[in-house]
């Protein structure tokens, strides 16, 4: 429960939308007295703290907004476009965009439902994804979003892509035509393992993730093996060799508790 | 009320779609009373019945002139067409070979064969189509199973809903792939 240790009458120097609100004083997770911000969320009236993004705010009040590049622990980018809200008729990624007051959003609005599966559309028939003999079958953040927008099928032609599959590393393996481009590796090697290996190279429908300079990922000097690129990967693009699909459970929640240890010192 | 006719055939698939279907248990003995088989690669009917039928279910994804074809007349004669399983909703495996010229997979197949002694089958099967394509992007569909193949229970709540005159629910972990 919020704890509310001051209401005045006077709009925040920052408010937008409500004019007059009045300003709501709380605890930050610091424990520093701050305004708090008024937002409403599907309706629903909400107290948020300044500085987070509206998919913090829905999250810790279990209002669900389905994410794929999304990852607890690493930095935000917006890249996959799943999350996105509406805020005032403008479709905007809920992961990037910070709560300010007054903010009316809709989560789960006729258009945003429809972008959203328009979206994954999109990744499937961008990339190769079939299910039936991926390593990642069961166990798979894309094939999970199928379900949960009511994807009952593809209404865009499908590309049918080919990459080839890098299996030069001893103990990993990418498959680019499993790969949505959520850069997820990309982040949490420079982030958080701060080897720098994983980088994006060429844009559009030719963007593809790489090793170093775009070499085979086995003579990449700077990967430390680490397999942190595996555990965050959303899909079988990045798997480990020789797992069978039973064996190949990602663990992508190991980032952030890292990540809060690591700040714990 | 008469028997509803249902009809299945099989495209570019590997019939497991069929096998699940008929893995539906003692539902099969329900469907008996109330559906009568018209045209399916189980019972060995070999002409999509001229009379139409009420519900197609289509095992494959399209891969050659032949396949097309019946799938226009599936279309045509059904009043509810449904996708049988992720070759016929996605393309699946036999989409695969999308991209590998079809000349070149008949000379890799048959031309190098000892049992065909290096003849091509130019004239006596289908001829291949450019790339394998999901069911819908050749005719509308109602209805989507998925799965590889999909789970008997998914199969037996469509057709058993298609029968009381419903649409059938598909949500949730309906919609799972492979």
């Amino acid at each position: 429960m919020l704890r509310v240790v001051c209401v005045s009458g006077r709009g925040g120097e920052d408010a937008v939308g409500l004019g007059e609100c009045p300003v709501v004083r709380d605890l930050a997770d610091g424990g520093d007295l701050v305004d708090k911000l008024r937002v409403k969320i599907d309706g629903r009236t909400i107290l948020a703290a300044p500085g987070k993004t509206i998919l913090e705010v829905a999250e810790e009040n279990g209002i669900h907004i389905p994410t794929l590049c999304h990852l607890d622990g690493l930095r935000d980018v917006g890249a996959c476009r799943l999350c996105i809200v509406d805020l005032y008729g403008q479709l905007v990624t809920s992961c990037t965009t910070k709560v300010a007051d007054g903010m009316e959003i809709g989560t789960q609005t006729e258009t945003v439902r429809a972008y959203r599966r328009t979206i994954l559309e999109l990744l499937f028939a961008e990339g190769n994804h079939v299910c039936s003999f991926c390593v990642s079958n069961g166990g798979c953040e894309l094939q999970d979003l199928a379900c949960e927008l009511g994807m009952h099928s593809v209404r865009v032609p499908y590309t049918y892509r080919r990459e080839r599959v890098d299996a030069t590393h001893p103990r990993f393996l990418i498959d680019r035509d499993r790969c949505v481009l959520c850069g997820r590796c990309v982040r949490v090697c420079q982030e958080v393992e701060g080897a720098h290996t994983w980088g994006f190279a060429e844009r559009g429908v030719t963007a593809r993730v790489i090793t170093d300079l775009a070499v085979p990922w086995g003579t990449a000097e700077s990967c430390t093996s680490c397999g942190k690129c595996v555990e965050v990967c959303p899909t079988g693009a990045i798997a480990r060799k020789g797992a069978s699909n039973a064996e190949m459970r990602k663990h992508p929640e190991l980032v952030a508790e890292l990540t809060e240890r690591r700040a714990r010192g | 009320m008469g028997k509803v006719k249902v009809a299945t055939v099989w495209f570019s698939g590997c019939a497991g779609c069929h096998m699940s279907f008929l893995d539906i248990d003692e539902v099969l003995i329900d469907l008996v009373g109330r559906i009568e088989f018209c045209n399916s690669p189980i019972t060995d009917l070999k002409v999509f019945p001229e009379g139409g039928v009420d519900v197609t279910l289509v095992e494959g994804a399209i891969g050659n002139e032949e396949q097309l074809e019946l799938a226009h007349t599936v279309r045509a004669k059904s009043k509810i067409v449904i996708s049988l399983g992720d070759c016929a909703v996605t393309g699946n495996v036999p989409a695969l070979r999308n991209g590998i010229p079809p000349r070149e997979l008949i000379e890799e197949i048959y031309g190098t064969s000892r049992t065909t002694n290096g003849a091509l089958p130019y004239e006596v099967v289908p001829r291949l189509l450019e790339r394998v394509r999901p069911l819908h992007e050749v005719i509308p569909v109602d209805y989507f199973l998925h799965g590889c193949p999909p789970p008997a229970g998914l199969i037996a709540k469509a057709v058993l809903a298609l029968l009381d005159g419903k649409t059938p629910e598909l949500t949730g972990a309906d919609l799972k792939f492979g």
